[in-house]
């Protein structure tokens, strides 16, 4: 098993190598939209380099939008920038090995403990998982990361996004590992790196009560005493964070220009979400409203997935970072990449999947035709803006219905497991399933 | 004379104002201030012919001193009105305004006395009472847009730099403290007569006498370069430099391009220029003369006949040359021909034998933009250094806009394939929408070299209320500047010798070995994607689709729960039942 992970991270690494080893590929690639945004863009990272470099605040201007961390880290390692940001995909893909294989052991764990206590239904046994299905999912999942080419052109574009991601993923093996203060630290480190990731203080929260057997629910004192260690460390890491990259600086800048740069949607660079367009287009006097009503789709599903999902805290985690990578101000395609590595994880749904043929074509055809139209509206001047926005809304939808398609499945998958696969209705027909 | 006594004299003019003023007045007041114009006519090498203005009025008064003593200057005379206000209300040190149309070519028309960046130019030293700078300075600027029909409404804090080495007063310095200082070019302003109009009527005698009757609006923008300026500024008022004048210089040149409007052969007169002559003086000028630069005439030993004859010629030096040109004095009732009371000078010369190269001026530049598509670009400016054996260094602004975004790692020097590292360089970023990237570096220029400075950006994409109209026009940048103490080849006449002609006084210099420039590349026209702009309602209604999508399928998982549907009753069978009961037959 071991050895089949070391040749999916050198197989990784080498095609990463090969075309870091291509200066002009490399340097098209890390130019792309998709790939790179103002959020992530390593040009803006050099650029801030050289500002502080020439005694100006890299924050003073309107190019420089990382956190102080990432100048402060890259000031050492601009000389191995390479080198980092390929470990960093190492460091994911093995965190997300290590995750799914802990998180897979406890499924099968928790499933025949289900079985046996008799909770299922009686002719569930085609959708009980077997240790011989679940063996090479973690596997699938470190080569759904390694070797999928969103996540290939962001680290050879050397996007920033690259590090979010394996602090996501550091982030989801501690919780796995049911570490509650290195979670925290994970968890506070990514929302100080891109904000949106707050979102998944729930999820975390809720698989670490499980893993150490509380009772989820808000009558439990014991649950609610373990949520407010759980977000005082989150706090806690988080005012440390900050605080330290005041003093890296000795400046508050860094807030208006990270954060409300991301809340706040000024530079309308073309990307592959939704609000750049709409922005351009808005209308100046709704745009402080537009702002709150799409910035609101983040945080706004949180609360009700919390108590749908109360019980699968890893399935609520993967459509967070989903709807995060949907409706996120600058999203890119490492966005993307990070919750398509975990769509192994989920194979099992594979029977109640009603679209996934349809959006497997709509997320490739529009993957390839972002750059073909970027080409007729920037530099052959025979499209315009439109055919872009066009393929940016193709592109979302299907994001949208996958994601959505998922969450239904694994929603009937509950369903069948507890009422039985083969459901006669009174008439004493096969069952036409609804939601209602 | 003391301060009372001149308070005294002034009093003595405020009493006597209504009566028309006597020679008496004049010679009581007329010290208090001094209108002094000159023409210089310079033939080109092009074969075009240069025509430049200027009219200098200097006031005997210390703004600064007065308003910290709270006394109101209500009494004017030759100084304009309208002008004195707004300095006094402003409490502006020194005021550099210029329009330009056309661009100076200074590659074949050699050093301008004073070059304009093409569009509108204004920068404003305040003093030092001014606490609110930025706002002193946007109601200066709406107060000089209503002043002079100009769009100077449009600097906001976008356009607007601080310089910090660039520009110098220009006037006698107390203290250089640039925060007092606003920069701002709008590269798009068209200059036309509704701009001339304003700037003739601050003028003494109007446009109604003096050389000023040449100014005819139907000619001067019949030209290939037009450029007038206003420039206000204290100077010594005596050569101790006890106390302040205040000086207001209108300048206005333009060339006329004679070659090919016709006129091959080097041949040119007042009236060919400005189908205007000369009738008479203005009676309010101390000093008004016409100068022709003979210098290259001179040199070629060319056969041309100036007529009226000059009655004086002079030897200056200006820009490190020896110049020599042939002077008319307007106060001189002789110069007028009898018949018809006016004065048409004209030059009648052979056309050259051959091809004369053009005196390639010491220091010029060249701008442009490389690049293809709309997604970024670079910009690249060429400066050349002509002097054959010194090097020197010169001081580069760069003002571009926030939509341009300049990365500063991809700025590069090179001098002859070299890298060149500037030693000082002062970047203040941009931020969006609030204010633009300011960049101003000291680079050494190596005697006869060519030094190439480049610079990346990227094209950004607008919200569509931001574009101008006709936006596919594409934005102007505007012109970048470079100043620079330039070696002279002669040994040059310091400042203060009162017998030189003005318009080589118009940059104070400290030594005789140097002179100095400034001068202005190209303004640039960047191209910017955009967005459709017919397109906002379906841009927000498909959007929102898209979004009421995600929210409609979360919300339907979210809400329900899964359940068997139980076959209901089909449309049919219910009608079928329905007639079933009217006929009384069993349902079904």
């Amino acid at each position: 098993m071991a050895a089949s992970l070391v040749l999916v991270l050198v197989a990784g690494v080498t095609v990463r190598a090969v075309l870091f080893r291509c200066p002009l590929l490399a340097e098209f690639i890390s130019e792309r939209v998709e790939v790179v945004s103002p959020l992530t863009a390593w040009k803006r990272v050099v650029e801030g380099l050289a500002l502080l470099d020439l005694g100006v605040s890299p924050y003073s201007g309107n190019v420089f939008h990382e956190t102080p961390f990432m100048i402060y880290i890259f000031h050492f390692l601009i000389d191995y920038a390479e080198f980092v940001f390929m470990t960093m995909d190492v460091l994911t893909a093995v965190a997300l090995y290590m995750a799914v294989q802990d998180f897979n052991r406890i499924t099968f764990l928790k499933q025949r403990f289900d079985y046996e206590s008799k909770k299922y239904g009686t002719d569930v046994i085609d959708l009980i998982r077997t240790p011989k299905e679940m063996c090479h999912i973690p596997l699938k999942v470190a080569l759904f990361y390694m070797l999928n080419p969103f996540t290939v052109l962001t680290c050879v574009a050397k996007s920033t996004c690259a590090i979010n991601n394996a602090i996501i993923a550091a982030f989801m093996l501690a919780t796995v590992k049911g570490s509650a203060f290195l979670s925290a630290i994970f968890l506070a480190l990514s929302t100080y790196q891109s904000l949106y990731t707050i979102t998944l203080f729930a999820p975390g929260l809720l698989y670490l009560a499980q893993k150490h057997y509380l009772f989820v629910s808000l009558k439990c004192p014991a649950f609610w005493a373990y949520s407010v260690k759980y977000a005082m460390m989150f706090l806690g890491c988080l005012l440390v964070t900050t605080c330290l990259s005041f003093f890296l600086l000795s400046s508050w800048d860094f807030i208006p220009s990270v954060y409300g740069f991301t809340l706040s949607v000024p530079d309308l660079t073309p990307n592959i979400g939704l609000f750049w367009y709409f922005f351009a287009e808005m209308f100046e006097h709704f745009r402080l409203f537009f702002l709150f009503v799409f910035q609101i789709n983040v945080f706004f599903y949180t609360l009700p997935l919390s108590l749908k999902l109360r019980d699968h805290p890893m399935f609520f985690m993967f459509i967070q970072i989903a709807i995060i990578a949907i409706f996120k101000s600058y999203p890119t395609v490492g966005d993307v990449a990070m919750y398509m590595a975990l769509l192994p994880m989920w194979s099992h749904l594979y029977r109640f999947l009603r679209n996934i043929f349809v959006v497997t074509c709509i997320l490739i055809t529009t993957s390839f035709l972002f750059p073909v139209l970027w080409h007729l509206w920037i530099y052959a001047g025979s499209a315009n803006s439109n055919f872009y926005y066009a393929i940016t809304l193709a592109f979302n939808v299907g994001q949208i219905l996958l994601v959505s398609d998922y969450f239904y499945a694994y929603l009937r998958r509950e369903y069948h497991l507890v009422k039985g696969l083969h459901l006669k209705n009174k008439a004493g027909r096969d069952a036409h399933i609804i939601l209602k | 004379m003391g301060p009372g006594c001149l308070l005294l004299a002034a009093a003595a003019c405020l009493l006597t104002a209504p009566v028309p003023v006597g020679a008496q007045e004049l010679a009581r007041c007329g010290q208090r201030d001094r209108f002094e114009e000159e023409l210089v006519l310079k033939p080109l090498s092009t074969g075009d012919v240069a025509a430049d203005f200027q009219f200098r009025t200097r006031w005997d008064v210390d703004l600064e001193q007065r308003e910290a003593q709270a006394l109101k200057v209500s009494h004017y005379r030759l100084f304009p009105k309208s002008l004195g206000q707004v300095i006094s209300k402003y409490s502006v040190r020194e005021l550099h305004l210029s329009f330009t149309q056309g661009f100076w070519r200074r590659r074949g028309w050699g050093q301008p006395f004073q070059q304009a960046p093409p569009g509108a130019e204004l920068w404003v030293w305040f003093q030092k009472s001014v606490s609110n700078i930025d706002t002193t300075w946007k109601e200066l600027t709406n107060v000089l847009s209503g002043l002079f029909c100009a769009s100077l409404n449009f600097i906001d804090s976008t356009n607007t730099v601080t310089p910090t080495a660039s520009f110098k007063p220009l006037g006698i310095i107390n203290a250089t403290d640039h925060k007092y200082l606003r920069y701002s070019i709008l590269p798009r302003e068209v200059v036309c007569t509704e701009n001339l109009t304003p700037w003739k009527k601050l003028l003494p005698c109007g446009s109604k006498a003096g050389l000023a009757v040449l100014l005819k609006a139907e000619r001067l923008f019949h030209t290939s370069y037009h450029s007038q300026a206003v420039h206000v500024r204290p100077v010594c008022r005596d050569d101790l430099c006890s106390s302040t004048s205040l000086e207001l210089t209108q300048s206005l040149s333009v060339v006329f391009d004679l070659y090919a409007s016709g006129f091959a052969k080097k041949e040119w007169s007042l009236f060919k220029m400005f189908s205007r002559t000369l009738t008479e003086v203005c009676p309010l000028a101390s000093q008004s003369t016409i100068y022709v630069d003979l210098t290259d005439a001179d040199k070629e030993n060319e056969m041309y006949e100036l007529t009226p004859t000059p009655l004086s010629q002079i030897r200056t030096t200006l820009h490190g040359q020896w110049r020599s040109y042939a002077v008319y004095d307007l106060l001189n009732p002789q110069l007028y021909s009898t018949p018809s009371q006016s004065l048409n000078i004209a030059l009648k010369g052979k056309p050259a034998k051959q091809y004369r190269e053009p005196v390639v001026p010491a220091l010029h530049a060249e701008r442009y933009v490389s690049g293809y598509g709309l997604e970024k670009g670079r910009v690249n400016t060429l400066i050349y250094n002509n002097h054959p054996y010194r090097g020197f260094p010169i001081l580069l602004m760069e003002t571009v806009p926030w939509y341009l975004r300049l990365y500063i790692h991809t700025l590069s020097i090179t001098t002859r394939g070299k890298e060149n590292k500037p030693s000082f360089i002062h970047y203040q970023p941009a931020k969006d929408r609030e204010r633009s990237h300011l960049l101003e570096m000291l680079i050494q220029l190596p005697a006869n070299s060519v030094t190439k400075i480049s610079i990346e950006f990227e094209r950004a994409l607008l919200k569509w209320t931001e574009y101008p109209p006709d936006a596919n026009h594409g934005f102007y940048v505007g012109s970048s500047v470079l100043s620079a103490l330039v070696p002279s080849s002669v040994t040059m006449q310091a400042n203060g010798t009162k017998s030189r002609p003005n318009f080589t006084k118009l940059f104070p210099s400290s030594d005789s070995s140097s002179y100095f420039v400034r001068i202005y590349t190209e303004a640039l026209l960047v191209n910017l994607p955009t967005p459709d702009f017919s397109m906002p309602y379906n841009v927000i209604c498909l959007t929102c689709t898209v979004v009421a999508v995600g929210y409609g399928s979360l919300y339907n998982l979210l809400t329900r729960t899964f359940q068997i549907a139980e076959p209901s009753d089909g449309l049919a069978k219910k009608i079928a039942n329905v007639i079933r009961r009217m006929r009384g037959v069993p349902v079904l």
